[in-house]
């Protein structure tokens, strides 16, 4: 346990140190800001409710970016450098490398969340909100935050080239975030059913309308466990092909 | 702790990288573990080290199996790679830290272990810098004292002095030296007189076996060398003293070292010696023999013997 979160705080410590989370969060901030406030269809200004509504579907995309260029290098360079190799030769277990690392990251997007906490604020004080809906919001977007982490990590583990990590986790996203829903569209009977259910936008609307249901609960955890299992699986290969 | 591989083999493909090997480090001992490159010298580093599985056999640390009980067994071991992989942009006391801590060290004991590092492996002037910005001698005592800074019981040295400048490769072959009083270690290394200066005993593979196990000193009786001398004779013409050395019947070849200094460079037929031969000869021409040195085998010669075929 005190072996992932030393893994964390130094996978963080790094982040922070190379300016990458500096310039995430700024554009991450920036976006968000920008068209939930200022320009765009979903402005609040615009829509005329006070429902952060518009800024949890801004953020979804956002994030759906940012969160590859986050865990791009969490496994990918340290191949490269070697440093794997050392780490695992530690007192430490290869599931909790990767436990740590997507801790780091998910604590970044946490954190970048949590800078949004004025917006909800702000709209409390322009109009009656529904407090239960936007924490809702907020927990749909760290479960699908959680997921590409989790998609984005095991792309960074199948690769030494942080380029061909982001562009496999984009790639993989993109099927969750997209093509299943395009497939369910011209799919029919038990097939549209399939890759309805497998579509992400789905679970997360169905989360950030303020209903949390087991159903989406498990859909999120699978991808989660599994992306985590995958990657696990990937690191410890190198023991048996060398 | 004491280390034994037993009937370890590791293949990659056909390729059998290393071949049912099986030796011993007693505590306390350090090995020097020496090979041609491809021998297989870091493959089983890697595989003592759970870095590798082996595909036949086992290594056993302290009689626990490294397949079976890794997670007890990592934190008696300190392991520094031959590539000395490093974070770059990490401050070296940060880097130390978060090695002791993940090896198992209280976070209260962590900054006195990270001091106590820093001045043993000399990198007090440097200590605030960013690893990136060492040079390679720095880097790589940097990589020396995250391997020791949990105190193991077991060291493995991948090249450990790869890098370093003539003074600091006296300075940490010292270091390991005293380590290796209470420690078990194993220095793999191309470098022959590095071996002979640190080590205990010797181990050389060649193409994933075994081929010299034991001291330099066994080694050097073992191996089919000619007893060869230096010899300075004043007085007396070269050519004559050249001639009256080749007809002794027990030396076999007589070199010129040193025409105008009467140095020659005579080396026995097998099995033979020469000494009572040469200074009977010199007693009985009234040459004064100033120099009679016998000349040991390199380690270098051993080795090339041993590993080319």
């Amino acid at each position: 346990m005190k072996s992932i979160w030393i893994i964390t705080k130094r996978e963080l410590s790094s982040i922070f140190d190379s300016l990458i989370a500096y310039f995430l969060l700024v554009l991450f901030l920036g976006f968000s800001g920008f068209f939930t406030w200022i320009n765009g269809s979903f402005d609040i200004f615009i829509v005329g409710q006070a429902t952060l509504q518009g800024f949890f579907f801004i953020a979804n995309w956002s994030l759906f970016f940012f969160i590859p260029a986050i865990t791009m290098r969490l496994l990918a360079e340290e191949k490269k450098s070697g440093t794997l190799e050392l780490l695992l030769t530690k007192a430490i277990t290869d599931r909790n490398v990767i436990i740590g690392k997507f801790l780091a990251a998910l604590l970044l997007v946490c954190i970048a969340l949590a800078f949004t906490l004025p917006y909800v604020i702000t709209l409390a004080s322009i109009g009656k909100i529904d407090i239960g809906g936007i924490i809702c919001g907020y927990i749909g977007l760290v479960l699908v935050s959680a997921s590409y982490i989790s998609i984005g990590l095991y792309a960074s583990s199948i690769t030494t080239n942080q380029i061909v990590a982001f562009l496999s986790a984009i790639f993989i996203g993109l099927f969750f975030q997209i093509i299943f829903q395009v497939m369910a569209g011209s799919a029919t009977g038990l097939l549209g059913e399939i890759f309805s259910t497998l579509n992400l936008q789905n679970h997360f609307e169905s989360i950030s309308r303020g209903v949390i249901d087991s159903k989406d609960i498990i859909y999120f955890a699978s991808i989660i466990f599994l992306g985590i299992f995958l990657s696990e699986l990937s690191i410890s290969k190198r023991k048996i092909a060398g | 702790m004491d280390i034994k591989i037993e009937k370890l083999t590791k293949k990659y493909g056909v390729h059998r990288a290393v071949d049912n090997i099986s030796f011993e480090v007693k505590t306390g001992e350090i090995l020097g573990f020496l090979g041609p490159n491809g021998a297989g010298k870091t493959t089983t580093m890697k595989i003592i080290t759970n870095y590798l599985f082996p595909d036949e056999g086992d290594v056993f640390i302290g009689g626990k199996s490294v397949i079976q009980d890794a997670d007890s067994v990592k934190k008696h071991i300190g392991y520094l790679p031959e590539s000395n992989p490093l974070y770059q942009d990490m401050p070296i006391i940060d880097y130390l830290s978060f090695c002791g801590l993940l090896q198992g060290i209280s976070k209260e004991k962590v900054p006195s272990r990270v001091a106590e590092m820093v001045r043993i492996c000399g990198i007090n002037t440097e200590k605030h810098k960013k690893i990136g910005e060492l040079s390679k001698g720095y880097r790589q005592r940097v990589g020396l004292a995250q391997a020791m800074i949990h105190n193991p019981d077991v060291l493995i040295l991948d090249e450990p002095t790869s890098g370093l400048d003539p003074n600091q490769i006296v300075e940490i072959r010292k270091l390991i030296r005293e380590l290796g009083r209470e420690k078990t270690v194993i220095l793999c290394t191309h470098i022959l007189p590095e071996v002979e200066a640190t080590c205990d005993r010797i181990l050389i593979i060649n193409k994933g076996k075994i081929v010299a196990d034991g001291t330099a000193e066994n080694l050097r009786k073992n191996s089919n060398s000619q007893e060869t001398f230096t010899i300075k004779i004043e007085d007396g013409n070269a050519n004559e003293i050249f001639q009256s050395l080749q007809s002794i019947s027990t030396i076999g070849i007589v070199d010129f070292m040193d025409r105008n200094l009467n140095r020659f460079e005579v080396q026995s037929r097998p099995g033979c010696t020469s000494k009572r031969e040469i200074f009977n000869l010199c007693v009985q021409k009234h040459w004064v023999l100033t120099e009679l040195t016998p000349v040991e085998t390199r380690l270098e010669d051993i080795f090339r013997d041993l590993t080319m075929n």
